[in-house]
């Protein structure tokens, strides 16, 4: 299909950029403020040939999600807070049986049913650690409508090519917010799929990794037998209590993001280059962050931005390494704080500020303005 | 074993009754569900406690910094009320016994919509029937997920549009049939079943007394019109809620301990159901169905109807 324009909402344009992606199968449940995303999908997958069938829960989406993943078909769910915490089991098994999905999250107000209809930053710790057990994530935090599309592209690459789930982490301003969308022609796209096996079926080891420490995945039906389960196993797919086994394979699922953080980390940044401070937002703070970084510029105050694009894994050698450069970094975050933490461990012993406003109205350019005033008169 | 039209109470006792709910609540024009919540309230008979599911009806009469229940009322996840009214209902007779609680007897309702039911509560609420909790639950079911915008649920009909089952040119809206919900209830051999409709007030209050007078676990199945999902008259939610009960879509029964069925006095009292045509063209949701090429599955969906009729009178001794 060649380039299209669209005057649309970050959720439809999430939705856009899925079927882009080839996916083709989209497990659903409402729930504010993600539902538009469902909708959209019940409404576009029968235009593509693609299977749009909503569950009575969302533990019974996202497990819908596993299962269609691996008959080879790129799948996703959408949803918000509290029903990512009732798929956080299943997270862990697509992390477990190393299944290529995405999640999306719209961030509403929480805990709990919190504020459906305002947005927040507060499941960026749940993103990384709501299932049990030792895992690494790869989470998106787009910026805009744009970037709804393109980064849930980018979101099927990465589960596709690690064979990992995927997060969306969007904010609900994010979701909701209406903005022009280029939608590229589709052989302009990228896309990647899972490596399948191709030597002898005899031969084949579903959970033999190659060099990037990623299997090549055989798909249901295929000439390729194999056995997935969630249980500890080795790598023929076989369940083992043997201590060696589970330190090698949680070692190898976790080594496969960090090792590759580099590929998969997306960073912007932003007036840099001179700036005393930095400041690091991601999602909608980030919009506000930007205007009050030009205003604070204005008035000769030399400070930047670290937009995070990538949450998880989290980019802990470049704020580290930022953090040599500038005197003060502010995070400027949707909750309680929450990156900060992360921020602090790796910027330590530069000073870090925390500006927050776990609302649903974002911090306001001149709010974060007024705390780089601050930082800067220390 | 509970008699039919015996209720504890005469009604006109039960109509003193302090509403339940106040006026001032935010549900929308025409919204039957407070109307049924009103018609529940008026069948209490002493101190209780509501558990709500998230739903329009929990969002709505709740809005901060008010709450339009009278009574004690407690919000909770979408798929957890039946569990949470077990604790409610443990916790009081424990604390009863240890002299830490005031009342010997308190009744415990749960209430969801049909998403929070017939979907993602629905494993809860088996729980709550397998051990055998005195508690009613009450569905209000307005056939869709309405409260975030209109998706269809297992208590959708076929042949109804929502935003996640949308008709056209090659979809008639939900193709797939209503969960048997009530059926699958009374599976369970619970005491006290009924289905119930707020435009029969009084089988209404009537039925819910004696959910609330059994032992064990008693289910209301309430009918609930919805002019925002439906496409209806905000006028007419009454006039449909009888309308459904008419068309046979929700026809008026009781099932004692899962066997014994009873056809309630409304639909008992129907020389023959009311073509769904009639209840079809009161509501923007079914307009499509009138098309030419939905014509057979129009059809197909009166067979079924009157199938089900059929069965349920075989069922009742009628």
């Amino acid at each position: 299909m060649p380039e299209r324009i669209m005057f649309t909402m970050g959720d439809i344009a999430c939705a856009e950029g899925a079927l882009s992606a080839g996916c083709r199968y989209f497990g659903g449940y409402p729930i504010t403020p993600a539902t538009e995303i469902a909708e959209w999908m019940s409404l576009r997958m029968p235009e593509v040939g693609g299977a749009y069938v909503q569950y009575e829960d969302e533990i019974a989406s996202i497990t819908s999600v596993i299962g269609a993943s691996w008959t080879g078909t790129k799948a996703m769910t959408a949803t918000s807070g509290p029903g990512v915490s009732l798929m956080l089991e299943a997270i862990g098994l697509a992390v477990m049986t190393e299944t290529p999905l995405v999640l999306v999250n719209i961030m509403r107000g929480g805990p709990s049913t919190g504020q459906p209809t305002k947005g927040q930053q507060g499941d960026i710790m749940q993103a990384k650690w709501g299932s049990h057990g030792d895992y690494q994530i790869i989470a998106l935090t787009p910026a805009s409508v744009q970037e709804m599309f393109d980064q849930t592209v980018q979101a099927f690459n990465l589960a596709e090519k690690y064979r990992t789930p995927v997060f969306v982490l969007a904010d609900e301003t994010v979701g909701h917010m209406r903005e022009r969308l280029v939608i590229p022609d589709e052989k302009d796209l990228e896309l990647t799929y899972r490596k399948l096996p191709s030597g002898p079926p005899e031969e084949y080891l579903p959970f033999k990794p190659d060099d990037d420490l990623v299997p090549p995945m055989a798909l249901l039906g295929s000439e390729y037998q194999f056995y997935a389960t969630g249980l500890t196993h080795d790598e023929r797919g076989y369940p083992s209590d043997k201590e060696h086994v589970q330190i090698e394979l949680i070692t190898r699922l976790n080594d496969k993001i960090l090792k590759n953080a580099d590929d998969i980390i997306d960073l912007e940044r932003f007036m840099l280059d001179d700036a005393d401070i930095a400041v690091i937002a991601y999602g909608t703070p980030s919009r506000s962050a930007r205007r009050a970084i030009k205003d604070a510029r204005a008035e000769g105050i030399k400070v930047g931005m670290l937009r995070l694009k990538t949450i998880w894994p989290f980019p802990d050698d470049t704020i580290a390494s930022l953090a040599t450069e500038v005197k003060h970094l502010i995070v400027a975050e949707q909750n309680l704080g929450q990156a900060y933490y992360m921020v602090k461990a790796s910027a330590a012993p530069t000073p870090v500020h925390l500006m927050t406003k776990p609302a649903g109205m974002p911090q306001l350019p001149h709010e974060i303005l007024d705390k780089i005033r601050k930082v800067d008169s220390i | 074993m509970v008699e039919y039209d015996k209720p504890a109470v005469a009604i006109k006792e039960m109509l003193k009754r302090d509403q339940v709910l106040s006026a001032g609540h935010r549900m929308c024009a025409g919204c039957a569900a407070p109307t049924v919540v009103k018609l529940m309230g008026m069948a209490l008979r002493g101190p209780t406690i509501v558990c709500e599911a998230t739903g329009c009806l929990e969002v709505a009469t709740t809005i901060y910094p008010y709450t339009a229940w009278e009574i004690p009322w407690i919000h909770v996840a979408f798929e957890n009320a039946s569990a949470v009214a077990s604790g409610v209902i443990e916790a009081t007779k424990a604390m009863y016994a240890k002299g830490n609680y005031a009342h010997e007897h308190v009744d415990v309702i749960a209430i969801g919509g049909d998403g929070g039911t017939f979907d993602i509560g629905f494993g809860s609420l088996s729980g709550m029937l397998e051990r055998g909790h005195d508690i009613v639950y009450m569905v209000y079911d307005n056939g869709a997920y309405q409260n975030t915008g209109i998706q269809r649920s297992g208590g959708t009909l076929p042949g109804q549009e929502t935003t996640t089952s949308w008709a056209g040119k090659v979809e008639p809206g939900k193709r797939q049939k209503k969960k048997p919900l009530t059926e699958i209830v009374a599976a369970h051999k619970i005491p006290y079943v009924a289905t119930v409709s707020p435009g029969y007030q009084r089988d209404f209050i009537t039925k819910f007394r004696k959910a609330l007078e059994v032992e064990g676990p008693a289910f209301i199945h309430a009918y609930s019109p919805c002019p925002r999902g439906w496409r209806s008259e905000t006028g007419r939610s009454i006039e449909l809620s009888r309308l459904a009960v008419q068309t046979g879509i929700h026809p008026l029964y009781e099932v004692i301990d899962g066997e014994k069925y009873i056809m309630s006095g409304p639909s008992k009292r129907l020389k023959e159901l009311t073509p769904m045509e009639e209840y079809w063209k009161t509501q923007g949701q079914f307009k499509h169905l009138f098309k030419p090429e939905w014509e057979e599955f129009r059809k197909q969906i009166q067979v079924d109807i009157n199938h089900e009729w059929e069965l349920l009178k075989k069922k009742c001794g009628i």
